[in-house]
């Protein structure tokens, strides 16, 4: 395969995504976007309900495919048409839900085991080790939770925030290319989210992983990562680079928003939870 | 106390080889949450592929071993109608279940095939060891079933095997994982289905003869002896204790069915106690919780 001569870790060429083509209930998801991420970026991406956010996520996790035309380059490696599972090799993932990010029924150890081939041929050989369950506690040992003494423990029995943390680790263990983030901390409680997020901080700035995190919170895409990216129908209609982020505030946000999208805002969604 | 001798060999042989029945059902219904009812083809078909090869000559060893790679083909075909063609699974195993019933007939040129004058594997078996009757049926089912136990706790644990396991419950995440849920849906379909056809292929070498309907209803006995498996084991989550509910909970089962027969119970009312046995066991605890008056969350339809 043959490597992009930039640094980028990700290029989105002219990505558009229709669903419900030919009906009335027509919704163009995305429009036309064009976004690159360098090696090491870690980009917040903001936007109302509605704006592309997700729909931009699942292309580059491969959950479907942009309308033709568009292009998605992860690590120099043209991936656009790629299955879902394929993806992996390059694209990890933390969803919203804890509960899709880890399996009820298997232990903590066989959960991490399934997550550290991410990507790899997975063969007859037996799933846990010694040497993996020392990467586990580890790993876990990082997070400091307490689950690395808890390695069988059935992942149903945990609680959200232990579970989304493990999902986390998860999704970090086998050092993806790039990392997805979908809102992951927006259906655990106020103290449990803060927790989360700054692990995920602390894992991102550790090993240095490329990340786009999703958020509906305006203070948290300011606070966290080096460059915002702000997403309205469908489109991009905000790229602040580090130099600007470091001193924007929300009110500069919301006064950009209303310039570049052309209209008053007013997405309660967006500014209750500030 | 020969009587009790007797009626505990007989479900001690049936509940080792109708367990792996329970356990290929349970690789379907709980592992893939695949609801497969292709196995009550399945099973004749493990017998008819071995009874016509064992007439034909063939030694019965390999004769069986055609008959789980027949099983191991059926339900990759089942596994492809719902992951190639998006027929859901339930519709995919009826398919295969109705269709299989012709395919069935047409192996055996006939609904029957007498297998009393032909050396089966029990006889082969018999002639090494020197057992005869029950305790030779015992000892054999006992030997395969011990194979199947072993294979399995070795393959539920590799990597390929773990991956097996989280398909029922969090397919999504496998997909974030870098599995093929498709692959893992025709692992888990072949595998199951080819332990039936092997559950098959033995019953009809023990009773002397393959019938074309000898597996009507079998997915449903097979329910319900993993559903009193896991009544007695706590409804286990790892891997050991799933295999034992499953070969103890067939057992029970069968222990039930044999001291019903003894009673005097007319064979043919076997099915109907077997589906009133689900049915009680499956909805008692639902009807628990409405006089309790608790919070029940809508019928599923899968």
């Amino acid at each position: 395969m043959k490597r992009a001569a930039n640094h980028d870790v990700l290029n989105l060429t002219n990505i558009r995504k229709i669903f419900f083509a030919g009906t009335v209930d027509k919704v163009v998801a995305l429009n036309g976007v064009d976004l690159s991420v360098a090696d090491q970026e870690f980009v917040t991406v903001i936007g109302s309900n509605g704006a592309g956010k997700s729909t931009l996520l699942n292309v580059v996790a491969g959950v479907f495919p942009p309308e033709r035309g568009g292009k998605v380059e992860i690590q120099g490696d043209e991936v656009t048409r790629l299955e879902e599972y394929k993806h992996a090799r390059y694209v990890s993932r933390v969803w919203q839900e804890p509960e899709v990010g880890t399996s009820r029924n298997l232990s903590i150890e066989e959960n991490l085991s399934l997550a550290l081939l991410r990507g790899r041929p997975r063969t007859l050989k037996k799933a846990g080790n010694k040497k993996r369950r020392q990467i586990f506690r580890e790993a876990l040992a990082q997070i400091e939770l307490g689950l690395e003494d808890r390695l069988t423990a059935q992942v149903g029995t945990l609680s959200g925030g232990q579970r989304q943390a493990l999902s986390l680790v998860m999704a970090t263990i086998s050092k993806p290319s790039i990392l997805l983030l979908d809102e992951h901390i927006a259906t655990l409680d106020p103290r449990t989210a803060q927790t989360v997020m700054d692990l995920t901080e602390m894992i991102v700035e550790r090993e240095r992983m490329s990340t786009l995190m999703v958020t509906h919170n305006m203070e948290m895409a300011l606070r966290y990562g080096k460059r915002l990216i702000m997403m309205h129908k469908g489109k991009i209609i905000l790229d602040i680079g580090h130099d600007q982020k470091k001193d924007l505030k929300i009110t500069d946000l919301i006064a950009a928003f209303e310039r570049a999208a052309g209209e008053e805002f007013t997405d309660d969604n967006v500014l209750l939870s500030c | 106390m020969d009587l009790l001798i007797s009626i505990l060999s007989v479900a001690g042989y049936e509940g080792l080889i109708f367990g792996l029945v329970a356990i290929g059902v349970y690789i379907t219904f709980r592992v893939l949450g695949f609801p497969d009812l292709g196995v009550d083809a399945t099973f004749p078909l493990g017998g008819a592929v071995a009874a016509v090869f064992i007439v034909k000559g063939t030694n019965p060893l390999l004769a069986t071993s055609l008959a789980f790679a027949a099983g191991l083909l059926a339900g990759m075909i089942t596994g492809l109608l719902n992951t190639k063609l998006r027929i859901s699974a339930l519709l995919s195993g009826i398919l295969m279940m109705v269709g299989l019933y012709s395919v069935n007939l047409r192996i055996m040129g006939g609904a029957n095939i007498p297998l009393l004058r032909e050396i089966t594997a029990f006889d082969l078996f018999s002639k090494l060891t020197g057992l005869h009757g029950m305790a030779l049926s015992i000892a054999l089912a006992g030997l395969v079933a011990l194979f199947i136990f072993f294979i399995l706790n070795w393959f539920l644990r590799t990597e390929i095997g773990l991956a097996l396991r989280a398909s029922g419950d969090n397919e999504k995440m496998l997909r974030g994982l870098g599995v093929d849920t498709d692959k893992n849906i025709l692992i888990g379909c072949s595998l199951s289905n080819g332990l039936v056809a092997l559950a098959g292929a033995l019953v009809a070498q023990n009773q002397g003869f393959c019938d074309v309907g000898m597996g009507i209803g079998i997915i449903v006995m097979a329910l319900a002896a993993i559903i009193i498996g896991e009544g007695l084991f706590g409804h286990p989550k790892g891997i050991l204790s799933i295999l034992l509910a499953c070969f103890v909970g067939t057992f029970a089962y069968r222990l039930f069915i044999t001291l019903a027969l003894r009673l005097g119970l007319p064979p043919g009312d076997l099915k109907l106690i077997t589906s009133i046995l689900v049915v009680i066991a499956l909805g008692i605890p639902h009807l628990r919780k409405r006089m309790r008056q608790e919070w029940i969350p809508p019928a599923s339809r899968m």
